[in-house]
């Protein structure tokens, strides 16, 4: 199961914040006032599991417009609710040394509680800086798609309280066929940017909490298919890299020890 | 080629993770030298051989306390061994911080037991036992298998920061090497220093520890060369630069203190001791240059 969100249709409006808040009791960070637009929130992290970006691309030219073009133009105010994907190869899990995050039987990936040790390998693997470390608790937390809601028969809080339909929440089979269908329509409307982000393998094996974007991933802090990598793809090249190293580094020892050899037999002579 | 992009959040390892990488690094690389000193050296180099494996347990010992102390929640460090969830093993040989705590632990033995070794041959006599076993093939053994473990000790910190999704960091694939060679370097410059302040160690073998960590520093100069290529090739050393060029600094001039710090010392009569004092400030400087700067 998981999300399909819809950015063409988000309205920046929070809801999906303030219900991720209140049902899983997330206190929130201190108010600041970051000066990025509407966005007050600034990060997914420890205390915001949802995250509305809000990107502006708005021309500086006291907003005259020279050549009006649709929200495909790149004149426009885009909106995602970022959250974490849930991906299929998920980077978190991979390192994770305690096995704190799992797999459940929703396909989310989940951070156990009372495992975690609060080692923050995670935070350093997830591409998406989705999780956080709370000082509180000691452990890394995300979202954990309302594991419990789930468990319950419930649908997450964000995906019930968005009022355009833009979270949506369901088997994947059937949000998948929503968005194709979507992704064709506002093609069709002449909005060229638009696509889908994790609807197929190409990022992370596919993203169980997939998106429908008007421009480049890249403008939402999304990293494109290409710098989409694991951290595993280093471990072959670190731990080679660290072999030869050693045995370089033997071999240098063993001449530096070796040398010279005859004037310290001649120094043990002498004791 | 387009730079990598990187959206991860920083993890927030700092001074513990900088005091772990520093002494744990310390810990393998003089292990190593004291291997290398009691299979290859001669007799006079045996002093200088118990010296390595002391300091070698005595670096290690605040490691584990470092990891410790850095965690989230410090009495849970034992689900890095155990699976809490299902009472087995924790061991990821994927996950660089999985297979470094088992080889901590292996590390930490083989270090506890020749520490014993050359502390009973250093006139400790309740540790004779464990001397007599430690002489002959089965201590050559031992302090091979050891050695291994010191070494994977010294080289996993840069691999396990390199399998992540952190610029520079997971930009840098040698960093394991680099940490491994910055690791033999810094222990040779400890033991030159306690070499230095003890009239007990042979002259010739100080010359030797001299003449290997210069070896150490070529290594490891080329191989923080190649790192620095991989990082700029990605797009990423910009993270390296500004106010972090002081800690090139230090860098800099502890890798060139072998080769010229320490014939000016000889020449101008200064503490023997400057050439290593630089060589260790060094290594705690590439440590935390790369900690750092990534996650700034």
């Amino acid at each position: 199961m998981g999300f399909f969100t819809d950015t063409s249709i988000c309205i920046g409006c929070k809801a999906c914040e303030v219900a991720c808040k209140e049902w899983n009791q997330l206190e929130g960070n201190k108010p600041e006032l970051l000066l990025d637009s509407f966005d007050n929130t600034g990060q997914l992290d420890a205390q915001n599991w949802r995250h509305v970006e809000f990107i502006e691309q708005i021309p500086d030219n006291n907003g005259v417009v020279m050549t009006p073009t649709p929200i495909a133009g790149g004149q426009a105010w885009l909106m995602m609710s970022d959250v974490c994907k849930h991906c299929q190869n998920a980077s978190c899990l991979e390192v994770c040394p305690t096995n704190a995050i799992v797999r459940t039987e929703f396909d989310s990936v989940l951070i156990q509680q009372d495992v975690c040790n609060g080692c923050r390998d995670c935070i350093s693997a997830c591409p998406y800086g989705v999780i956080g470390f709370n000082e509180k608790t000691g452990t890394a937390h995300k979202c954990t798609l309302c594991y419990d809601r789930l468990q319950n028969g419930m649908q997450p809080a964000c995906a019930k309280a968005c009022p355009t339909e833009s979270i949506k929440f369901g088997y994947l089979d059937d949000l998948q066929k929503a968005a194709d269908q979507r992704l064709t329509a506002l093609q069709t409307a002449g909005y060229k940017k638009a696509q889908l982000y994790g609807r197929d393998a190409t990022v992370y094996g596919g993203l169980n909490a997939f998106f429908l974007l008007m421009d480049k991933p890249e403008v939402y802090k999304l990293p494109n298919a290409q710098n989409a990598v694991l951290p595993s793809r280093n471990n072959l090249a670190g731990y080679a890299g660290g072999f030869v190293t050693a045995v370089i580094g033997l071999v240098a020892g063993v001449l530096a020890f070796r040398s010279n050899r005859m004037n310290g037999e001649k120094s043990d002579a002498a004791r | 080629m387009p730079p990598a992009e990187h959206f991860a959040a920083p993890p927030g390892w700092e001074w513990w993770i900088l005091g772990y990488f520093f002494f744990g690094g310390l810990s393998g690389g003089s292990y190593a030298i004291g291997t290398l000193l009691r299979l290859v050296g001669t007799a006079a180099d045996q002093r200088a051989a118990r010296i390595a494996f002391i300091a070698s347990f005595l670096a290690l010992l605040p490691c584990p306390i470092f990891l410790i102390a850095d965690l989230g929640q410090p009495l849970r460090f034992i689900n890095m061994l155990l699976d809490a969830s299902n009472g087995g093993l924790a061991f990821k040989p994927w996950s660089p911080m999985s297979l470094g705590s088992w080889a901590l632990l292996g590390f930490g033995l083989f270090s506890f037991v020749s520490f014993l070794g050359a502390v009973a041959e250093s006139g400790w006599h309740a540790a004779d036992p464990i001397a007599r076993i430690l002489r002959g093939t089965v201590g050559a053994v031992w302090n091979i298998i050891g050695t291994g473990l010191g070494f994977f000790v010294s080289g996993y910190t840069g691999v396990l920061l390199a399998v992540s999704n952190q610029p520079v960091w997971s930009d840098g694939w040698p960093l394991g090497g680099v940490f491994l060679a910055s690791s033999l370097t810094g222990a040779a410059a400890l033991l030159l220093l306690l070499a230095n302040s003890r009239r007990d160690i042979d002259t010739g073998t100080t010359v030797r520890l001299a003449l290997a960590d210069r070896n150490f520093a070529l290594l490891e100069i080329v191989l923080i060369a190649v790192f620095v290529a991989t990082v700029a090739l990605a797009g990423t050393i910009g993270k390296m630069a500004g106010v972090w060029l002081l800690l090139w600094l230090v860098v800099i001039v502890g890798l060139a203190a072998p080769f010229t710090v320490s014939r000016l010392a000889a020449a101008r009569g200064w503490a023997p001791v400057t050439a290593p004092v630089l060589g260790l400030l060094s290594v705690l400087a590439l440590r935390a240059l790369v900690i750092f700067s990534a996650q700034s």
